[in-house]
């Protein structure tokens, strides 16, 4: 995922499995992980490899992050807070 | 008289105009925190662009979309960020989670769906890679996040939106690695298209656009498979490998149809669409009295009829429960709403949803990507239909409720078979309509 245009927003840092993510004001947890560089948001739990989320529009459930005092989220409807935890499952 | 609203997408919102204009005070539920709608969907705040930037040729609709919703938030009892996860089959209750907290019943007299749709998908070996998003979802990352699904995107399908999303990335500066349409050039020349003509120039526009700039486009073409490691590195499709790290892929649209399904309306197969839908006369009501549609979420027609289809239904409703409605207004309504379908007929017979493709798919083809059930393990099953497939399979069992996987498991199962794919029936929806949690269900 890259950034492309409107980016020009105040940054903030969240912590993704307890590593420190610069991330922008408006980003949904996913957009961070993703332009972030981290490549995926969890592992299937079926052993067929990483997923990274696939409709971005709340319907297929396939980018589940766990964020701290929140449970299971979509990483895709989720917006990025500062100092949040999130932790890839 | 109490009234629930359903979505706040163009059919959710032209409803409520009609329901507040008659001196109503609805309560309008949206999952998202802002009306518009998938299509036209606002960025976060921060975010700088205008609609002409966000939205393009559809600026004005948007915005007067946007504008008018925003106004009717105080008429209403507007409820954002709030999941309908349940309608009763018995009685006249809506079940509802505000913010991932907040579980409410309510009462109606009347409700209209207006629930809008998601992208019809085939899957394709390597599908569920990093990278591989619907082309819905590669839209709205770059209308409300403003970043590309990749450096290098392919995108692959067919229909309006195919072209469109391709369009726009190139317009906001990504590299369009190939736009891979599996309908024939041929199969797409159809004079009902000019049944509506501003859009079917609009769509030549985005096809001569990345034409004009050198983008690959391949016609009448069939992916093979996203190849890639844990990553994107190229899609496959027959006689070409085109390099990229990202795709986008959507035959067409899907009715978010789980609600009503929920409630108990009569499904039927379309031919047209080859989609099922719940059944409905032209203005919106359903064999439910009380229960109305509107909109994607009863059969794929697209934003333009959603607002017409919005408004039509809204005013069925008043009508039914004694309002009384200018029948000037319906009628210009209804003629509207069916040249519209004229058009629809067209542009879905110019990019026919390929079934063999799905039919076709490998035995070792990823189906069900929630619970990672292969195509070959539903012919195995050897289930007479849909449902005990599922049951057999978990297919259509994980958390999107086969929402994703259902339309290509059902031809996989059919051709399995050897029978038309309306007679394996439809995966049955459950409540509640998306994973909530089990202390507030």
């Amino acid at each position: 995922m890259k950034r492309l245009i409107d980016q020009d927003r105040p940054g903030l840092t969240l912590f993704v499995d307890g590593q420190a993510l610069a991330a922008k004001q408006g980003d949904t947890v996913l957009t961070a992980i993703l332009t972030g560089g981290l490549g995926h948001l969890r592992q299937s739990e079926f052993g067929d490899g990483a997923r990274a989320g696939f409709c971005l529009m709340g319907a297929c459930q396939d980018c589940w992050i766990v964020v701290e005092g929140r449970g299971t989220q979509r990483a895709c409807t989720t917006l990025a807070e500062p100092d949040m935890q999130v932790r890839r499952r | 008289m109490k009234v629930a609203v359903v979505g706040a997408g163009p059919a959710g919102v032209r409803a409520v105009e009609r329901l507040v204009r008659a001196g109503l005070r609805p309560m309008w539920f949206e999952e998202g925190p802002a009306s518009g709608g998938r299509i036209y969907q606002r960025p976060p705040t921060g975010f700088s662009r205008d609609h002409r930037a966000l939205y393009g040729f559809e600026a004005r609709r948007a915005r007067a979309l946007h504008d008018v919703a925003d106004r009717l938030r105080f008429a209403c009892d507007w409820r954002p960020e709030t999941l309908v996860w349940n309608i009763r089959r018995t009685e006249p209750v809506l079940d509802t989670l505000t913010r991932g907290t907040d579980r409410r019943s309510e009462t109606f007299d009347a409700v209209l769906l207006c629930t809008g749709a998601m992208d019809r998908v085939i899957p394709v070996p390597g599908w569920t890679l990093p990278g591989v998003t619907t082309m819905g979802g590669a839209q709205v990352a770059l209308k409300t996040q403003g970043v590309a699904i990749g450096s290098r995107v392919a995108f692959v399908g067919t229909g309006p939106l195919l072209w469109l999303v391709a369009f726009q990335y190139a317009k906001a500066g990504a590299e369009v690695a190939a736009v891979v349409d599996t309908t024939p050039f041929a199969t797409k020349l159809r004079p009902g298209l000019l049944w509506n003509l501003a859009t079917f120039l609009k769509g030549l526009y985005y096809v001569g656009w990345l034409r004009a700039r050198g983008v690959p486009v391949f016609e009448g073409a069939m992916p093979r498979a996203i190849e890639g490691d844990g990553a994107v590195r190229a899609l496959r499709i027959e006689g070409h490998t085109i390099a990229c790290d990202a795709v986008a892929m959507g035959w067409g649209l899907k009715p978010e149809a789980q609600l009503a399904d929920l409630a108990g309306l009569p499904f039927r197969f379309d031919a047209v669409q080859h989609n099922w839908v719940p059944g409905q006369d032209a203005a919106g009501r359903t064999a439910r009295p009380g229960v109305y549609l509107a909109g994607d979420g009863g059969g794929i027609a697209g934003a333009e009829v959603a607002e017409l289809a919005g408004a039509r239904a809204a005013l069925a409703l008043l009508a039914d429960h004694g309002v009384f409605v200018d029948p000037l207004e319906t009628s210009v309504l209804d003629r509207q709403l069916w040249r519209q379908a004229q058009f629809r007929g067209a542009l879905e017979a110019a990019f026919p949803f390929p079934a063999h493709l799905a039919a076709e798919m490998e035995d070792a083809t990823i189906l069900c990507r929630c619970e990672s059930i292969t195509a070959g393990a539903l012919r195995a099953a050897a289930a007479p239909e849909m449902n005990r497939g599922k049951a057999f399979t978990r297919i259509g069992m994980g958390r999107c409720q086969g929402r994703v996987c259902g339309p290509a498991a059902a031809e996989v199962l059919a051709a399995s078979l050897g029978c038309a794919v309306q007679d394996v029936g439809r995966l049955r929806g459950q409540a509640p309509v998306k994973p909530i949690p089990v202390a507030l269900a």
